[in-house]
């Protein structure tokens, strides 16, 4: 009896995600067209489309991919090969368990004073890429320090034996044996940054963009972005919520197949030593 | 320890083909490193700077009326209607929150088969990965409307159904957090109240909970950082209403969508207006800190030791 109930809390969960799922679902047939992926925006719902905010996206992730890659993978190196337990390590890993815990909304507020206004950069998709790489570098830095630990000790042991040194250990010994445990960490933070909304709107990306952005100093939008504006606006035009679930459902398949895909390279990948 | 020492010896007997670059790495990692640092000082100079701002031309009376007026002629800048806002936001989303994930943990971690569990955890973690502006629309779309024929007062924005749907997302927060308490609770102390003749149900109840009872209250702690943080569901379905209500049906802002609806208004640099962003935003990480450092204290203090 007792077990009953409490598994209604999981019945719960799940009931809730199968109803967004059905309803996002729903409000999509017929919207969702090989047009609305590839015709940019319009005034006009049945002719609007997609790409703009699909390239804004992508163009995002190629400032944020390798940026928080970079920052992330030797943060977790120097906190976990270099000064393990130095007081400056410690105090860099408050600093990142802290960082982890700021509203996203707050990154957008740094990225508007600092990016945009102070360094000039606008509403451009570098602002936004700089932005949305300091909110998920926490995430990169963490999965990157527990793959690095994961690298037993004598892999290590046997690198120096044969006369290398700390460098040329952790390039050819320990980052080799903890990329999976690194690009599985790093799957799950660019699906958070594809998702994330509230810095890019702090930052001031426009409503409306109807040039397809050509390089990172141009205005742009994103998928999450659009959902936002077509949601708002569905008071004044009911088939934008048409428009926004269509590209819920195509923000949901990415995020669905990044993780997927993060959870194929940790099963493949996975070594026991 | 023996082994670091052979370590030490090997290594000091290494070649020194790469011994410039060797040298030079430590240090690029420590400055890559020091750059997450530097975010943290970035975040808390521009709020403090910009919100001393605010500060120094708005009276402390202002600040802590119930009027919230930025954009009319004669601007208002009381903080309570958003303080209230974000309070009652928070309150339903831990309603909801809190028992549905503790019911969670307490099934996953005593009544589930491992198998079971092994399935059921990462399908709940699905709902934490749900981007927030997803859930938005759903609260809009969807909530809303289907509490509207329950309650039909109910205005199309209001604080009650974003609340709702923000408990729903922590959901999965709570139950993994309480879940790990719960699990380092010692099988011994489990079968010695089975033992005694106690039902799961007693176990669960009168000795796992009570001893996990610091995981569990780190966790709630948690959940209302993450209700206070959130910003997209109560952008969208929650509106912007300046309201000073203790009234769930109506209209409220949240300290959150006020940012975001002032940001992508025109926050015109340089004026009151503008500065009284950073204000909201430093109240907001003030609180988050605090918050998280609660949660780091009972965490440790209340830890049993077994």
């Amino acid at each position: 009896m007792a077990k009953h109930v409490f598994s209604l809390a999981v019945v719960f969960a799940f009931v809730v995600l199968l109803l967004l799922l059905f309803n996002v679902g729903k409000d999509s047939i017929g919207w969702l067209t090989p047009g609305f992926l590839t015709r940019n925006l319009s005034i006009f719902p049945e002719k609007a489309g997609i790409w703009g905010a699909i390239k804004g996206s992508v163009y995002l992730m190629l400032i944020v991919i390798p940026t928080t890659l970079v920052l992330g993978v030797s943060t977790a190196i120097y906190l976990e090969e270099y000064a393990s337990r130095g007081k400056v390590a410690n105090f860099i890993r408050v600093n990142i368990s802290n960082l982890a815990s700021v509203p996203s909304v707050i990154f957008g507020l740094l990225g508007l004073a600092i990016f945009s206004r102070f360094l000039g950069l606008g509403s451009s998709i570098l602002a936004g890429g700089l932005t949305m790489s300091l909110l998920v570098l926490p995430i990169v830095v963490v999965a990157s320090q527990e793959a690095v630990r994961a690298v037993p000790g004598f892999l290590r042991d046997a690198s120096y034996a044969m006369g290398a040194d700390k460098w040329t250990t952790i390039r050819k010994v320990v980052l080799p044996v903890a990329l999976p445990g690194i690009l599985t960490g790093s799957i799950l933070a660019m699906s958070r940054a594809i998702g994330e909304t509230a810095p890019l709107v702090v930052l001031g990306i426009p409503t409306l963009i109807r040039k397809i952005p050509t390089s990172i100093m141009d205005d742009f939008t994103a998928l999450p972005i659009q959902i936002y504006y077509w949601t708002l606006d569905t008071v004044l035009t009911p088939e934008y919520a048409n428009l926004a679930a269509a590209t819920i459902v195509v923000l949901l398949l990415v995020l669905f197949l990044m993780n997927a895909a993060a959870i194929i390279i940790r099963n493949k990948f996975q070594k026991k030593f | 320890m023996n082994n670091v020492k052979v370590r030490e010896i090997i290594q000091n007997n290494a070649t020194r083909k790469n011994h410039r670059l060797d040298r030079v790495m430590p240090t690029f990692f420590l400055v890559m490193a020091l750059l997450s640092v530097a975010t943290t000082i970035g975040i808390v100079l521009t709020l403090v700077t910009d919100a001393s701002k605010f500060f120094a031309s708005v009276p402390l009376r202002e600040i802590f009326s119930t009027k919230l007026a930025p954009l009319s002629a004669q601007p208002s800048y009381g903080i309570l209607p958003l303080l209230m806002g974000t309070a009652m936001t928070t309150l339903v989303a831990i309603l909801v929150a809190v028992p549905i994930g503790m019911a969670a943990a307490v099934y996953l971690s005593q009544f589930a088969s491992p198998k079971l569990r092994k399935v059921l955890k990462p399908v709940l973690e699905v709902l934490a990965g749900i981007p927030t502006i997803v859930y938005g629309f759903f609260a809009y779309s969807f909530v809303t409307p289907l509490l509207m024929n329950l309650i039909p007062s109910l205005e199309p924005k209001n604080a009650l159904s974003p609340g709702i749907v923000m408990g729903i997302m922590i959901i999965p927060m709570v139950a993994s957090l309480s879940e790990d308490a719960m699990n380092a609770v010692p099988e011994i102390m489990r079968e010695g109240a089975y033992g005694l003749g106690s039902t799961k149900l007693e176990v669960a109840t009168k000795v796992v909970i009570p001893s996990a009872i610091s995981g569990i209250l780190a966790s709630i702690v948690l959940a209302v950082s993450r209700a206070v943080g959130e910003t997209m569901i109560v952008t969208i379905a929650s509106g912007s209403t300046k309201n000073f209500t203790f009234d769930i049906t109506k209209s409220m802002q949240t300290m959150t969508a006020y940012i975001v609806e002032f940001t992508s208004g025109d926050a015109a640099s340089g004026t009151t207006g503008y500065y009284s962003l950073y204000a909201v935003g430093l109240i907001l990480f003030l609180f988050t800190m605090v918050v998280n450092l609660i949660a780091q204290y009972i965490s440790k203090k209340l830890r049993e030791e077994y």
